[in-house]
C-alpha cells in the first residue's frame, strides 16, 4: 500500500512529475503496485472534477454541514452495524469498525478471485451479504447500497486512487480503454474526445472536466441523489443519445477501472458533490 | 435505405455514387460531395434563414451547445467549435453544407456531428434511431441563417 514517502517510495518519485499540482489534497508517494513497476501511466496529470466544479459547487462539498452526501454516509454507518440474515450478522461482526476499510475502495474496481470477474465496490458489498451474511443482495443503485459504498469510500477519503491493471485484470482494463474511445450515439462521440481533447472547453454553460471518478458514488445536484459510477456513465451515454448499457454491466465495469487508472493518484473525495 | 457512396480523393476531386431506391421515406437525401463542399442544396429545397436561426438557437440543433453566434436571447453558448458569426463571409453553402452533413470526411476526429445520417453509428438510442439529427429541409434552413451571418 501506498507510504507516506517511506523509502520503498522514494526511487519512484520521478515518476510523480505527470501528478502535477494536487489542488485538492496531497498525492502522497506511488500509489501501488510494490515489488512491481507500474504498468504505465496515463498520458496527463490528472485533475479532479472538483476543479472544473463551480465554485458554488465546490462551497457545498466543502462544508460539512450543507453536504447532502453525509446523509448517505450517516445511513451507511447504520447499516454497517444493521444485522441481516439467518446469523443476525452485519459488516461489523467481520470487520469490526469502518476505519478497517481504510484505503480499500481506492482500490476498485477490482477481481474478485472467487467468480473470477472484475466488480466495483458495490458489487464487492453485495457479494459480502450472499457470501458471509447470507442475505438478499441489496438491488444495484438502491439507496442502502449507495449509502454503505458512500461509507465505505468515505474510509478511503484523502487516498490516491491505485487500481490494479495487471493479471485477470488486464483484459478487462483493455476492454475499458476500447469502449473509452469507441464512438457511440446519434452524436457519434467517444469519451476521449471531449475528457481527454477538449477537456477546459465549455460545453453550453458546463465546462468539460477530465471525466474523473475519484468523488464517486458522489452526490449529484441534477438529481438530488448520491449516485453510483455506473449511473453517471448512462448519463453520458444518454446526452450523447446513446443506449445506456446496464448499471453493473461488464462493459461499464471495464470503463470504470479504466477510468479509475486514467486517475491514478487522484484523492479519493468523499461525499463529492458534482452538478 | 439508399445507400450513399464517398469517395474522398486528395487531389480534392470528390465522387460520390448514390444509388437511388424506389423507397419514397427516405430519411436521407442523397448529396454529392465536390471538392470541400456539397454545392447542391439536398433535395434541391428552399431554405428559410427565419426557420433557421430558430433550429440554430434551440434543441433541435442544439448548435449554441458548442458554438458561439449572434443570438443574445439564449444564454450559455459554448466553445468546443469555432464561433458562428461572420460565418457567413468565410464559407460557401456548399462548404457549410458539407460541414453539416458529413464533417468527418474533412476531420476524422471532429467531435462535431454528423447532422443528416443514419447509416454507421453505434447504440443509438432508440426515440433517435433512423432519424437524422436534421432532415433535408433544417439542414438547408440552417445553412441560409449561417449565410447571413457576415
Amino acid at each position: 500500500m501506498a507510504g507516506n514517502g517511506t523509502n520503498a517510495v522514494r526511487p519512484r518519485l520521478k515518476r510523480l512529475r505527470w501528478l502535477g499540482p494536487a489542488m485538492m489534497g496531497a498525492v502522497v508517494g506511488w500509489p501501488g503496485w510494490v515489488g512491481s513497476e507500474p504498468p504505465e501511466l496515463p498520458p496527463f496529470s490528472p485533475r479532479s472534477g472538483y476543479e472544473f466544479a463551480r465554485p458554488e459547487t465546490r462551497a457545498i462539498q466543502d462544508d460539512e454541514f450543507a453536504n447532502p452526501g453525509l446523509f448517505w454516509i450517516e445511513r451507511g454507518a447504520e447499516l454497517w452495524r444493521s444485522p441481516a440474515g439467518p446469523g443476525e450478522r452485519s459488516c461489523h461482526s467481520c470487520h469490526g469498525a469502518a476505519t478497517a476499510m481504510a484505503g480499500t475502495a481506492a482500490t476498485y474496481p477490482k477481481i474478485d478471485e472467487v467468480v473470477a470477474r472484475l466488480v466495483n465496490l458495490e458489487q464487492r458489498i453485495n457479494l459480502c451479504r450472499t457470501r458471509h451474511v447470507g442475505a438478499e443482495p441489496y438491488p444495484l443503485e438502491s439507496d442502502p447500497l449507495l449509502s454503505l459504498s458512500a461509507y465505505v469510500t468515505r474510509q478511503s477519503a484523502g487516498e490516491p486512487l491505485r487500481v490494479r491493471i495487471d493479471g485477470r485484470a488486464r483484459e478487462w482494463f483493455e476492454r475499458g480503454r476500447e469502449l473509452y474511445r469507441e464512438r457511440v450515439g446519434q452524436m457519434n462521440v467517444a469519451c476521449t474526445q471531449c475528457h481527454d481533447q477538449r477537456v477546459g472547453h465549455l460545453l453550453r454553460a458546463e465546462r468539460i472536466s477530465q471525466g474523473q471518478i475519484n468523488g464517486f458514488p458522489a452526490y449529484l445536484l441534477r438529481w438530488g441523489t448520491v449516485s453510483s459510477v455506473h449511473r453517471r456513465f448512462q448519463f453520458c451515454n444518454e446526452q450523447a443519445r446513446a443506449e445506456p448499457l446496464p448499471i453493473g454491466s461488464d462493459d461499464y465495469n471495464a470503463l470504470q477501472l479504466y477510468v479509475a487508472w486514467r486517475g491514478t493518484g487522484l484523492v479519493v473525495e468523499a461525499p463529492a458533490v458534482r452538478r | 435505405m439508399r445507400m450513399i457512396l464517398a469517395v474522398w480523393l486528395p487531389a480534392a476531386v470528390a465522387l460520390a455514387a448514390a444509388v437511388p431506391s424506389t423507397a419514397g421515406s427516405d430519411p436521407i437525401a442523397i448529396y454529392q460531395i465536390v471538392g470541400d463542399a456539397i454545392p447542391a442544396p439536398l433535395d434541391d429545397l428552399d431554405g428559410d434563414p427565419v426557420r433557421g436561426r430558430a433550429i440554430v438557437a434551440g434543441r433541435k440543433g442544439n448548435c449554441l451547445a458548442c458554438h458561439e453566434a449572434p443570438i443574445p436571447e439564449e444564454p450559455f453558448h459554448g466553445n468546443l467549435g469555432p464561433p458562428l458569426d461572420g460565418i457567413g463571409s468565410r464559407a460557401s453553402s456548399g462548404a457549410l453544407r458539407l460541414r453539416l452533413v458529413a464533417p468527418r470526411t474533412l476531420n476524422p476526429d471532429t467531435v462535431m456531428p454528423a447532422f443528416h445520417q443514419v447509416e454507421g453509428l453505434r447504440r443509438v438510442l432508440a426515440p433517435h434511431r433512423g432519424s437524422p439529427i436534421l432532415a433535408a429541409q433544417e439542414i438547408e434552413d440552417v445553412i441560409a441563417y449561417l449565410l447571413t451571418l457576415r
